[in-house]
């Protein structure tokens, strides 16, 4: 494991750019430099900033400093039989921890296993007036003060530069098993997909595309049997199905070669199929759902909002300026307070979310 | 206990002020909805933590969300200041009145207004008995996960804003994980959607803010909550150890498996025998201390990791590895666990309960410091521990009719939290900050990390008007101790099971 503790200087180069009043753009590996509006400002590398502080198997929690690799936290886990539950997506192997958190991206198991805000314990920050802050902890329950540590997952850095991130981790299930039923309509897949939610399954993902469903159940051997036996659907090949989920979570699936602007629509589970034409991808049983499409932000956010949910422009926006769904008014004055209150001068990641934080 | 806290007990208003501030809420809620006179106040002048008490000068039930909104308007207007209560069964104070202020119950807002099995949610207010939502989604295979020991009583609201956990937390998450979406009034009175209908929402995760807030940030009056499917079957493991290093490792053993029990809970031998007196669970009295390891799933994978636990369990030293028989078993091995706090209420005069939570490993070494402390307080302690997830409960065991005891069981308390903190761990797992631990505030964070809250505060509500006095401290006011002061064995609610 490479990397060292580069706190101190971190700090030193906030405290500057305060005295400059110096706008920072916080950069681990720079692989989701597409995701968000546009960065701005001096760059502030996080990838020295690497290492695992802390890892205690049993604990079930591993503390790591944010500029360590994505993939080599995953092979330090992988090692002792252990996983972040979230399966996060990797876009790149410069993929940084502390950007994955700052963007709470999580992978197909979410729904079963949690986002990456539900696995964060603790995170050491340095907000925008250059102190360094600890919040949370490495223990699973925590109510002592206000929960700082899950409002940066997700924040893009808008708050805080995260310095360390604590992780509850989960052991890797004893066997998997993907089954697959072809030839199945939207409407239909996700009635099925309904239907095995209510039932104690052991699912760990649910995806559905080029008129395929396909389930992936976690457990032990005797589990599974009982879970296969209650539910329909081939077994895909072992190399098949990792490959596909792989795939889904990293977007490098055929699908996600299209060039046009890539929606995200996070949407209640049970929405029935959106009447917006083009090719959809659903992810997390139905409750994310993606497409290539070139109709309007204002079209895509309005679908969105209406079922309950939200929009992003993903990847590929057709409008810089149009990546995130509005918030409504008092929701964004609360934002706007909030990072007030973290980042006074308005440094940190400045407009990488929302043009006003 | 005297503690003073300007916040708590601000200038008395004059009596027009006070006039007017009645009859601005008797506009506001029907005559029967509005208490102010002293015997009505007296049922609310304290929480679960009942050596705080203070009579507010005026109690609001609203049954309505425009009613919670227009008080909190005028509260707003009048700079007056509002705690919100649920069922008032919180342990750590957090729900105790201001001496000049309005008592806020949520507790006629107790509808359940949605369920949906399709999308595994229901939508309700925030006076819902916790146990009310799984009771009610029940014939559906369907169930609330998080379950404090009071939810029998406690509601959803208050559950929200203490980030309540329960046995189940390690494998099925605490409050804040539980939960999609919420209504929120804010202190000047505006109605607010926290989270969406889906798994997430733009922007910050304000949803995970507002958990376990202690009322500081704004008044909850709607919540979404997650279903669960109940699980094909749930067994438990009882197994007994001559000694609580044994044990603790025998935790780790488990968890190194690759195995989450669904419930996994320690007792040291004071406990287990106060415990076995009180409800005749069954449990080996000459052990030092017991494991309740409990595994749900699958009925096929609950027998295979059955076995695998017994083996482990018996691998790491256990001198017993007993399965319940039944269901009628099952439940009778809880019950001791659940009843551990009236039960060691039984063979003192008071208790005073502990919070702590810890890194696992070091349990060794927190249960030996509290051993010593214990001696050399000479206090004895009676340690439960929620061992898969590390939030030990010790209970100091005294008689405040000594004079000077009382005294010295806070300071033994104090000390045992400034352990936990040393070794890692934080002061408060899960009853909360609230007024009891408001001093512990200052041993975890620092001066910044506290400032920072109170800028987080400030975002919310800049005339501190919320819950005044609450779960931070202010910088120049970290001195004194508070504690769970239960005297002859009686609890604000002796027939809740307490953890």
């Amino acid at each position: 494991m490479t990397g060292r503790d580069c706190s101190e200087a971190l700090q030193a180069q906030v405290r500057e750019a305060i005295a400059d009043r110096q706008p920072l753009c916080i950069r681990g590996g720079g692989t989701k430099d597409f995701l968000g509006r546009t960065p701005q400002g001096l760059p502030l590398a996080l990838d020295q900033h690497a290492g695992i502080v802390n890892y205690e198997p049993t604990e079930l929690v591993v503390t790591v400093r944010a500029g360590t690799r994505l993939g080599e936290l995953e092979q330090a886990l992988s090692e002792r039989g252990q996983m972040l539950a979230f399966e996060p997506p990797s876009f790149g192997p410069a993929a940084t921890i502390g950007g994955t958190i700052a963007c709470n991206l999580s992978g197909p198991a979410r729904p079963y296993a949690g986002a990456a805000r539900d696995a964060v314990l603790g995170v050491k920050l340095l907000n925008g007036k250059g102190e360094i802050l600890r919040f949370g902890g490495e223990v699973m329950k925590n109510v002592a003060g206000y929960d700082v540590s899950r409002l940066m997952v997700g924040a893009m850095g808008t708050l805080g530069v995260l310095l360390e991130v604590s992780i509850k981790v989960l052991p890797r299930p004893e066997h998997e098993i993907t089954l697959t039923q072809p030839g199945l309509p939207a409407a239909a897949a996700l009635e099925r997909l309904h239907a095995l939610a209510r039932q104690p399954i052991p699912i760990t993902a649910a995806a559905y595309c080029d008129d395929e469903l396909r389930l992936r159940l976690g457990g032990t051997e005797s589990g599974l049997a009982a879970a296969r036996a209650v539910i329909a659907g081939e077994p895909m090949d072992a190399g098949e199905a990792a490959a596909f989920w792989l795939g889904l979570k990293n977007h490098q699936l055929p699908f996600f070669a299209d060039q046009r602007p890539l929606w995200r629509l996070s949407v209640p589970v049970n929405l029935a199929p959106i009447p917006l034409a083009g090719e959809w991808l659903y992810d997390w049983g139905g409750a994310q759902r993606w497409i290539h499409s070139d109709a309007a932000p204002e079209r895509l956010f309005e679908i969105a909002g209406q079922a309950g949910g939200h929009g992003t422009a993903f990847r590929n926006a057709a409008d810089p300026d149009q990546v995130f769904q509005p918030l409504a008014p008092g929701i964004a004055r609360l934002h706007r307070r909030l990072k007030q209150a973290f980042d006074p001068h308005g440094l940190l990641n400045p407009g990488r979310m929302y043009a006003d934080l | 206990m005297t503690h003073s806290h300007d916040a708590l007990d601000p200038p008395e208003l004059t009596p027009t002020a006070k006039a007017e501030l009645l009859a601005a809420l008797a506009r506001i809620l029907p005559k029967e909805a509005l208490l102010h006179e002293t015997e009505d106040l007296r049922p609310y002048e304290c929480d679960g933590l009942s050596a705080y008490r203070r009579l507010p000068l005026a109690v609001a039930l609203p049954e309505r969300v425009d009613q919670v909104q227009a008080i909190l308007r005028l509260c707003h207007e009048r700079r007056v200041p509002v705690v919100a209560r649920g069922a008032g069964t919180g342990l750590s104070g957090g729900a105790l009145p201001v001496s000049q202020g309005v008592l806020l119950s949520l507790a006629k807002l107790n509808q359940i207004l949605e369920i949906d099995p399709e999308r595994r949610i229901a939508r309700v207010q925030p006076g819902v008995r916790n146990l009310a939502i799984s009771q009610a989604v029940d014939h559906l295979g369907l169930y609330y996960a998080p379950d404090p020991s009071s939810q029998i009583a406690c509601t959803i609201g208050g559950n929200v804003a203490e980030n309540s956990g329960g046995v189940h937390c390690l494998k099925y998450g605490l409050t804040v994980h539980n939960i999609q979406r919420l209504e929120l009034v804010t202190i000047d009175g505006e109605l607010l959607t926290i989270g969406t209908e889906a798994l997430d929402a733009p922007g910050y995760d304000l949803l995970a803010l507002m958990t376990g807030s202690e009322g500081m940030l704004g008044v909850i009056v709607e919540i979404t909550v997650k279903l669960t499917p109940k699980p094909e079957r749930a067994q438990v493991i009882l197994a007994a150890f001559d000694d609580v290093v044994t044990a603790g490792a025998a935790v780790g053993a488990i968890i190194a498996h690759g195995i989450i029990p669904a419930g996994l809970e320690m007792m040291d031998k004071l406990a287990i025998q106060a415990a076995e007196d009180f409800v005749h669970a069954g449990y080996p009295r000459e052990a030092a201390a017991i494991l309740l390891c409990e595994l749900d799933g699958a009925n096929a994978e609950v027998t295979e990791q059955i076995l695998v636990v017994r083996r482990i369990l018996t691998e790491c030293g256990a001198t017993e590895a007993r399965t319940a028989r039944d269901d009628a078993e099952r439940l009778r091995f809880w019950a001791g666990r659940k009843n551990a706090f009236p039960a060691v209420g039984r063979i003192s005069p008071d208790y005073y309960c502990m919070d702590g939570t810890i890194p696992r490993k070091r349990l060794p070494d927190v249960l030996k410091g509290i051993d010593d402390l214990s001696r050399a307080y000479g206090l004895p302690v009676a340690n439960v521990f929620h061992a898969g997830d590390g939030n030990l409960h010790p209970l100091i065991l005294y008689d405040a009719n000594r004079p000077g005891e009382l005294e010295r069981t806070e300071e033994l308390g104090g000390k045992i939290l400034e352990l936990c903190v040393e070794v890692g761990g934080t002061i408060t797992g899960e009853h909360g900050v609230g007024m009891e631990k408001i001093d512990q505030m200052c041993v975890q964070f620092r001066a910044p990390e506290l400032s920072q809250f109170h800028a987080v505060k400030a975002a919310f509500d800049p005339d501190g008007l919320l819950n005044p006095g609450k779960a931070v401290p202010t910088l120049h006011r970290c001195a004194e101790l508070g504690a769970m002061h239960v005297h002859h064995g009686k609890l604000p609610f002796p027939e809740l099971e307490r953890f």
